[in-house]
């Protein structure tokens, strides 16, 4: 079972960087909306994850995207808040003892937990990856307009994603 | 001790948020060379308004010996000032031009009414018909800079169409390739410090820093300096180049200018009037 787990999040990891870095880096609106699918790596990580695992997970994840990026430390930056948005929620919103699910998926927790749940960690890491980019604020309705759509398309991948690899399983 | 270590290890998705978050922006502000520049351009900026202010009390210091240089350089002016007494500073100041014989005379006047706020700004200054002016002739600044055009005329009084209206057309030549323009303000730009070049050819190269000079084909005088391009290759609807430029006149401060008579632009006017529009 622990293999199994490991196994599925490596080939996971590589699949959503794979798509990210060689068909969502030449996608984009007028420069406007760019989606940033990599996250649903973080987001469906098991529960039972250490937080420093975690931690160390995202920041090598935002690090690998930045080698292809060219943008030294502005992607792990940006996962590093995702995690912590992501523990934050998790530790809120769900009873820790009471978990028996083995990762925070859409087929596990249910539409409204889980697009709470992505909303909230992508708009945290595309705020924190859109502002450190511009790294002004003299161009905030721009850096705010470009976060907002971006957002948007990012959760409606995620979404999409989760539903075609939906398990019906028994709750 | 102990209780310090529960409190860390009770908390740690924070402390370890901090660590990561500290680590990642520490990177970015050094791999990246326009997030560094930043960071170290708003430090500059810091420490240099702080020596700005340390300025104002140093300057405070030295004012004796300010003090003196200045009755020292006023002792001399005025000496210098009592040669000068007989001579009516009103007068028309002589300009030979002797590189195509043409002879342009400049009078100085003072600006009595000032506008900068209209989208067509008209001022006036003290000089009118008995000194010589007619509408029609160029006004430029003290030190560099156009300024306008003589609108109506008065016996002592005359009123300027300064460039900041929307009639005025001063044709100006790129100092760099001598491409031919004409200036103009205002075309959804109301910055009293900013202006247009436009009607460029489209072949024409324009570099940002070039300096605009008159080109001599109106009432100015060729050369004039009316400022330095900041923006080329403004979009324009039309087949020609714009650039937009630095004025160096500044139209908010102006209190005298020169009225440029030109000597030959009745005979020039005649003379071109005689070929008819659509030969």
């Amino acid at each position: 079972m622990n293999s199994r787990i490991i196994i599925v999040n490596v080939i996971r990891w590589f699949l959503l960087l794979f798509v990210q870095i060689f068909l969502l880096k030449n996608m984009g609106f007028y420069d406007l909306s760019t989606p940033f699918i990599y996250v649903l790596f973080l987001l469906l990580l098991p529960f039972g994850i250490p937080n420093i695992l975690l931690y160390l997970l995202a920041f090598g994840t935002g690090l690998t995207l930045d080698a292809f990026y060219d943008t030294m430390g502005v992607h792990a930056t940006a996962c590093v808040v995702l995690a912590f948005v992501r523990i934050s929620f998790i530790s809120i919103s769900l009873n820790r003892d009471a978990i028996d699910d083995p990762e925070p998926a859409l087929s596990y927790m249910g539409f409204q937990w889980f697009s709470l749940y992505a909303f909230l960690c992508v708009v945290a890491h595309h705020l924190v990856l859109f502002f450190l980019e511009t790294f002004r604020l003299t161009e905030i309705g721009y850096t705010l307009m470009r976060c907002g759509l971006s957002c948007i398309f990012t959760l409606l991948i995620i979404l999409l994603v989760e539903f075609i690899f939906y398990r019906r399983t028994p709750r | 001790m102990r209780n310090l270590w529960i409190f860390i290890s009770r908390y740690n998705a924070f402390f370890l948020f901090i660590i990561f978050f500290i680590v990642g922006i520490y990177l970015t502000v050094k791999n990246n060379s326009y997030q560094r520049s930043v960071t170290l351009n708003s430090s500059n900026e810091i420490v240099g308004t702080a020596y700005e202010r340390l300025n104002i009390f140093k300057r405070y210091l030295n004012l004796g010996m300010v003090n003196d240089s200045l009755a020292a350089e006023n002792a001399k002016l005025k000496s210098q000032l009592l040669g000068l007494t007989t001579v009516d500073t009103t007068k028309d100041v002589k300009v030979v031009d002797t590189v195509t014989n043409q002879q342009y005379t400049y009078l100085a006047a003072k600006v009595v009414k000032n506008s900068i706020t209209l989208r067509n700004n008209v001022m006036t200054i003290n000089k009118g018909t008995v000194d010589g002016i007619k509408s029609g002739m160029a006004v430029i600044a003290p030190q560099r800079g156009v300024v306008g055009f003589i609108r109506d005329v008065s016996a002592h009084l005359a009123t300027i169409q300064s460039l900041l209206h929307k009639d005025t057309k001063i044709s100006v030549t790129l100092k760099k390739n001598n491409a031919l323009g004409s200036l103009v303000w205002g075309d959804g730009n109301f910055d009293i410090k900013k202006a247009f070049v436009k009607e460029v050819p489209n072949h024409i190269k324009m570099y940002v820093g070039d300096s605009v000079v008159t080109s001599g084909y109106g009432s100015f005088p060729a050369g004039i300096l009316v400022g330095k391009i900041i923006n080329p290759n403004v979009a324009t609807n039309d087949n020609f180049l714009s650039g937009e430029l630095n004025l160096f006149t500044d139209f908010s401060t102006l209190q005298y200018v020169y009225v440029v008579k030109d000597k030959k632009a009745e005979e020039q006017k005649a003379l071109e009037s005689l070929v008819k529009p659509n030969e």
